[in-house]
């Protein structure tokens, strides 16, 4: 007791510190590494270790030089690349995100509707593929879609055709490897909503004249749009900076951001414009986020 | 406690002429080895109150479900109006719900809520408003049309519910315990409203109850449901008063009943000898049992008198030591003890502020009218 009242006397108290901790981890692995990049973003690239100038210089003399370069920035505009390679990050996201949603809502509804006893199992087959690593399972997608893999050789076999598919280094393997990878993103929020769903406003809406079909649009659809906002962002925000699938399944000319920002940091050892790219990225999907947080805590307040 | 309702005046389940609206028959639903509903038929008038009455897991809102097209019969039929619903389903046929729950749909707001079923029949938009506001002011909610269901209290809800299921002016409104969610005093009002409601629009009830009180109520005719079957329908006070067994007398009411046998069997009188009551119970009619046979008398607690001083006579009185009194303002309850260990439930209405008190262990006489008991022989 005596030791919490002189701790108390500096202003810690347990609640205090309760708060601090997820605030303390924020400052280090986020705002700090942030406040690095930024400061990156603004120097100049240079042929040392690590290969940027410094921003700040003392000169002597009580003065302090900072020389801020906004060359970095001004260069994402002017070469088309990064632009292009953003726009099709997005798009790539994009579409994933749909497909993910178009796959795992159905998943979803499958196992929020089914017994209990089956859901877990479900449930568990959804998670399971995460005892893996990433890289292995796509790894294993390239045994599955190169010209002698799987299912080439299962489709000559059949008969169904003759000549190997060209199917890996394709956009379709990009999106085939992003979709799988991110599916559990979307079917896990989905579920958790669907799950709340009391079943019997499907009756009710049966009751006063809907089939099926249209009880769904009317009353699940949108009762459940905040599962499906929880899981697209789960599913995009990743997705525009994923940097490993189209490396891997993508082919040379999937020209992602995040494999932009590879290039630039390891092949080119330009630091500074790497920076850059992921401030902009950042700046990119920042309005994504608080649309998504304002949208939640507006659904929270809302209802119940 | 039987306030019977107006809304069939006459009886037409008296009349055999009379045309039934509803007509379940031989209705069987099967759960595997379970059968929730066994064999129910049952003929319902238009205009009524028709009240399923039981315990729950008694099959009473599997019936119910039925009826509105959500379980499909294992066999049997139900007739509305004269059509055969076998395959209709629930969003063709034309019977509304009105769902425990409630079931209000979270993102809509009252109006929206009510006028969900005419939007879904293509009314014309002018008609719906002017439907939705009729029937909003109907049950007084004309002021709450923008709120959304989680802003309402839950008779409100309740409300909106009986709105949003009748706005359509279905043919037959189903009601699964209507009243089951509302605090006792709103419910006792509510009862009366639904009545008076169902009486201005000439809609055809039924509604599954477990509460006796409320059926009492509510219903132009109860059914008594047990295991899935009907085990006797009929007005409140047919039910009340006439119970066709132990079960119904026991469910319906609190009720003494004794078993006994029957020593004399005339058409006028019988007599019965109980070793529970140790003593004679005389009944002013004749019954239908087979000689020797044991048999049950059912006495209402109300029915029986409780005196200090010796009644007059042989049949019909035993004497006790009161074991416990509930007082309830309006009445109290005694649990008389009989010497044979058998406990009499005694109710008697305070008439007075200051009525001669019988206490605790006192030595008491208990009686009751020939008429009074009913006897049953399952």
């Amino acid at each position: 007791m005596k030791t919490t009242s002189r701790l108390q006397r500096f202003g810690i108290t347990g609640r205090g510190l309760v708060v601090a901790l997820p605030y303390l981890w924020l400052l280090l692995f986020f705002v700090v590494p942030f406040v690095i990049v930024l400061k990156i973003s603004f120097s100049d690239i240079d042929l040392a270790i690590p290969p940027y100038k410094p921003l700040f210089e003392w000169l002597g003399k009580n003065s302090l030089a900072i020389k801020l370069n906004f060359d970095n920035y001004a260069f994402l505009f002017t070469d088309s690349l990064y632009l292009n390679a953003l726009l099709n990050s997005i798009k790539v996201a994009f579409i994933s995100t749909l497909l993910c949603l178009l796959i795992g809502y159905p998943m979803a509804y499958g196992i929020a509707r089914s017994k209990p006893s089956t859901r877990n199992i479900l449930l568990l087959l959804v998670i399971l593929p995460f005892w893996t690593s990433l890289l292995l399972r796509v790894y294993a997608w390239i045994g599955l879609l190169k010209a002698n893999g799987v299912i080439n050789n299962l489709l000559i076999w059949f008969g169904t055709i003759h000549e190997p598919l060209t199917l890996l280094y394709t956009p379709f393997a990009m999106y085939v490897g992003i979709v799988y990878s991110y599916l559990p993103f979307m079917i896990l929020p989905l579920y958790a909503n669907l799950e709340k769903m009391d079943w019997t406003l499907l009756e009710a809406a049966e009751d006063l004249g809907c089939r099926p079909y249209q009880a769904f649009y009317k009353i699940t659809l949108p009762l459940s749009r905040n599962g499906m906002l929880a899981g697209s962002m789960l599913v995009f925000i990743p997705a525009v900076g994923e940097f490993v699938i189209p490396a891997l399944l993508g082919g040379p000319n999937a020209l992602m951001i995040g494999r932009v920002l590879w290039d630039e940091f390891f092949s080119n050892r330009a630091w500074p414009v790497a920076s850059a790219v992921a401030i902009l990225l950042l700046a990119i999907l920042v309005p994504f986020m608080m649309w998504y947080q304002s949208v939640q805590a507006r659904e929270s307040a809302g209802a119940r | 406690m039987s306030i019977s309702t107006g809304a069939v005046k006459a009886a037409p389940w008296n009349d055999p002429g009379a045309r039934p609206y509803v007509q379940v028959e031989r209705i069987t639903k099967s759960f595997g080895d379970f059968k929730a509903v066994d064999d129910v038929s049952l003929k319902i008038y238009k205009g009524e109150i028709f009240c399923l009455l039981g315990a729950s897991g008694c099959g009473k809102t599997t019936l119910l479900r039925m009826l509105g097209g959500f379980e499909t019969p294992s066999s049997g039929r139900i007739f509305i109006d004269g059509e055969d619903m076998t395959g209709v389903p629930p969003y063709e046929r034309p019977v509304n719900m009105m769902f425990q729950s409630y079931a209000l749909f979270p993102h809509m707001n009252v109006e929206q809520n009510v006028a969900f079923g005419l939007k879904q029949d293509r009314v014309p938009k002018a008609e719906i408003a002017e439907r939705v506001a009729t029937m909003l002011d109907l049950v007084k909610l004309g002021s709450f049309a923008k709120r959304k269901p989680h802003q309402l209290s839950g008779g409100q809800k309740q409300r909106v519910a009986l709105a949003r299921s009748l706005v359509k002016r279905p043919k037959l409104l189903l009601l699964d315990e209507p009243l089951g969610a509302l605090d006792k005093k709103l419910r006792e009002h509510t009862q009366f409203e639904l009545i008076s409601l169902q009486d201005q629009l000439g809609v055809t009830f039924v509604v599954v109850t477990h509460d006796q009180e409320e059926a009492m109520t509510l219903a132009s005719r109860i059914g008594v449901m047990n295991q899935g079957e009907i085990v006797q329908a009929g007005t409140p006070s047919e039910i009340y008063e006439f119970p066709s067994s132990k079960f119904v007398a026991d469910f319906v009411g609190s009720v003494n009943i004794f078993e006994g046998k029957l020593i004399e069997d005339e058409p006028e009188y019988v007599r019965i000898a109980s070793e529970e009551l140790g003593g004679t119970i005389y009944v002013s009619h004749g019954i239908s049992a087979a000689p020797e046979a044991a048999v049950w008398a059912a006495v209402r607690p109300e029915k029986v008198f409780m005196s200090t001083a010796r009644p007059e006579g042989i049949d019909n009185v035993v004497r006790g030591a009161v074991q416990d009194i509930a007082y309830l303002g309006d009445l109290s309850i005694y649990l008389v003890k009989l010497s044979t260990g058998k406990v009499v439930r005694v109710t008697q209405p305070n008439t007075s502020r200051h009525a001669e008190a019988i206490t605790w262990d006192q030595q008491v006489y208990l009686t009751w009218d020939p008429s009074s008991p009913v006897v049953v022989t399952r």
